[in-house]
């Protein structure tokens, strides 16, 4: 059940994505994102389609893999697409009882479908090709100007790889504290919103515990190596752009300047 | 009365670049009152392998059979079948959540739907069978020492009245006299009740001494299933995979490539040091 989640998630494999430079995935996920809200039109839809499936493509991930991601936001997707569909005014093509289908409310309700699939997509394959450790170094690399003014850059990255490399470790204790507390019994499916709350406690309190003792660990282990953020520390491996990386930036260049003439545009 | 497995699959991740697969056609007959020695190295599947038996898992292909009924049937009731097939995990003692050690125990047979008294009755008994004494009964469960802490978790399970009992290396990260202590205890439950009892460790040293048999799993198939000192006739094959028999056997084994004739099937020290004791006394007497 808990392995249903790909969001965040990183998926081991070899590839032209998965090489590039986390500075480059992280800006054109955003400038991806920004085209999505500029453009307004089927054309700039298609062009934001076949970037993504290009860049998916490259990515090497199984399509299927990434499908089962989209499960945990098919919820909010028909909720998004009901009320565009139902609570747009104008030009009526259908109606039943009260309720009314017009033109602008299909038009709207696919284009937020369409918003919504392409957003969750896109920032799936960002995760999904580059490793949470190499993501917030890029992170830091690209906020290095906000120390200038008392930002701890640093520490907000650190904290992030932390929490990002707990997300994994916490969900198979969850999956193991859920399987140990099912073997004596326990039900976390059936009952009213009250009974289901109320089972959740046997696997709150020894997940939170564990949390805890996970956290104290970690703090220890880092003190025993001496270690102190931010000042004089050096990379390991530093993050330095390749050709490859330049050819990136000019590749979403090129594609937010069709987004804007295309998108915009035409209709 | 038993538990039996039929060409049981199991593949984690299927269809992706993970796809890993943890049980390979495995086919058991687990009878009633046995006391079963499950040996394996980290990752041959043993974990996947018992979490199949009381359906925490459901296998990828093949049928398992609990006293005749399919147990991935639509409609068989899980619920009793897991107070039927107690598991204790691996590092039980991290599922303990209640405010004292008491009502912890109480968690499983309350959620069997028994009355309060039954409840409480069944908790103090098993309380009593992994050997805890009264005074810990109202204290918080994370006051005590990790041993004890373990042993909560075991009667956390027992309390359900299990006929099946399975133990998930019940000896990780104690002391050597804690793990001797728990599986005493274990050993001594299994003769008062009769239960069959499914011990799961990466070590022969520690199942050796009480287990009628034990199935050696590697890379997801059953290598060996036999009488212990069978299996430990296998000692280089064993350690090919990574696993190793009991030090006396090689000791034993050793004696006899030097010319003493001692019996190498011994499992325990007390038994070879009878055996070696009579081989030398033979010996200076056809001297």
């Amino acid at each position: 059940m808990i392995r249903d989640i790909t969001l965040g998630q990183y998926y081991q494999t070899d590839s032209v994505i998965h090489r590039l430079d986390p500075r480059v995935k992280l800006v054109t996920t955003l400038a991806f994102i920004i085209s999505l809200f500029i453009v307004d039109n089927a054309a700039g839809y298609i062009i934001a389609g076949l970037f993504l499936a290009v860049v998916i493509k490259l990515s090497n991930v199984p399509v299927k893999f990434m499908m089962r991601g989209m499960k945990s936001i098919a919820f909010l997707l028909v909720i998004a697409v009901v009320f565009n569909l139902f609570l747009t005014q104008g030009e009526v093509v259908f109606s039943i009882w009260k309720l009314q289908i017009t033109k602008e409310g299909i038009r709207l309700a696919i284009m937020m479908a369409v918003r919504l699939v392409f957003l969750i997509m896109g920032s799936s394959v960002m995760t999904l090709t580059t490793t949470p450790n190499n993501l917030t170094d890029g992170l830091e690399k690209i906020l290095n100007p906000l120390k200038a003014i008392k930002v701890p850059v640093h520490e907000i990255s650190m904290m992030m790889s932390i929490a990002l490399r707990f997300i994994p470790i916490l969900l198979e204790e969850t999956d193991k504290i859920m399987k140990a507390q099912i073997a004596r019994g326990a039900d976390f499916e059936s009952g009213n919103l009250l009974k289901k709350v109320k089972s959740m406690v046997p696997l709150l309190v020894p997940l939170f515990i564990s949390a805890f003792r996970r956290a104290n660990d970690l703090a220890t282990a880092m003190e025993a190596r001496c270690y102190r953020g931010g000042e004089h520390r050096t990379k390991m491996k530093p993050l330095i752009y390749s050709k490859r990386d330049f050819m990136a930036y000019g590749t979403v260049c090129v594609y937010l300047a069709l987004c804007v003439g295309i998108g915009r545009m035409l209709f | 009365m038993s538990i039996v497995l039929e060409h049981v699959n199991h593949i984690y991740e299927s269809g992706t670049a993970m796809e890993f697969p943890a049980l390979t056609d495995i086919n058991l007959v687990i009878p009633d009152g046995q006391f079963i020695g499950l040996i394996g190295h980290t990752g041959s599947g043993k974990s996947t392998l018992v979490q199949h038996l009381n359906g925490l898992l459901k296998p990828t292909g093949g049928k398992i059979y609990y006293n005749g009924s399919d147990i991935n049937a639509d409609g068989y009731n899980k619920k009793e079948l897991r107070s039927k097939v107690g598991l204790v995990f691996q590092y039980p003692e991290h599922q303990l959540f209640e405010i004292d050690v008491f009502t912890d125990v109480c968690f499983g047979p309350r959620n069997l739907g028994l009355d309060k008294k039954e409840v409480e009755l069944r908790a103090y008994a098993a309380l009593k069978q992994v050997g805890l004494s009264d005074e810990y009964f109202y204290q918080s469960p994370f006051d005590l020492s990790g041993g004890q802490k373990r042993r909560v978790a075991i009667a956390g399970v027992l309390a359900m009245k299990p006929e099946v009992l399975i133990l998930d290396e019940p000896t990780a990260g104690l002391d050597p006299k804690g793990r001797d202590e728990i599986l005493d205890q274990i050993a001594k439950l299994r003769e008062e009740t009769g239960m069959t009892v499914i011990l799961v460790s990466h070590s022969m040293e520690d199942v050796a001494k009480y287990v009628d048999r034990i199935i050696v799993m590697n890379k997801s198939r059953v290598l060996y299933d036999d009488e212990p000192k069978k299996v430990f006739s296998h000692y280089k094959e064993l350690e090919a995979v990574g696993l190793a028999a009991p030090q006396i056997t090689y000791i034993m084994q050793a004696l006899k490539e030097k010319g003493l004739p001692v019996d190498t099937e011994i499992t325990s020290v007390a038994e070879a040091r009878t055996a070696i004791l009579n081989a030398l006394a033979d010996k200076s007497r056809s001297r």
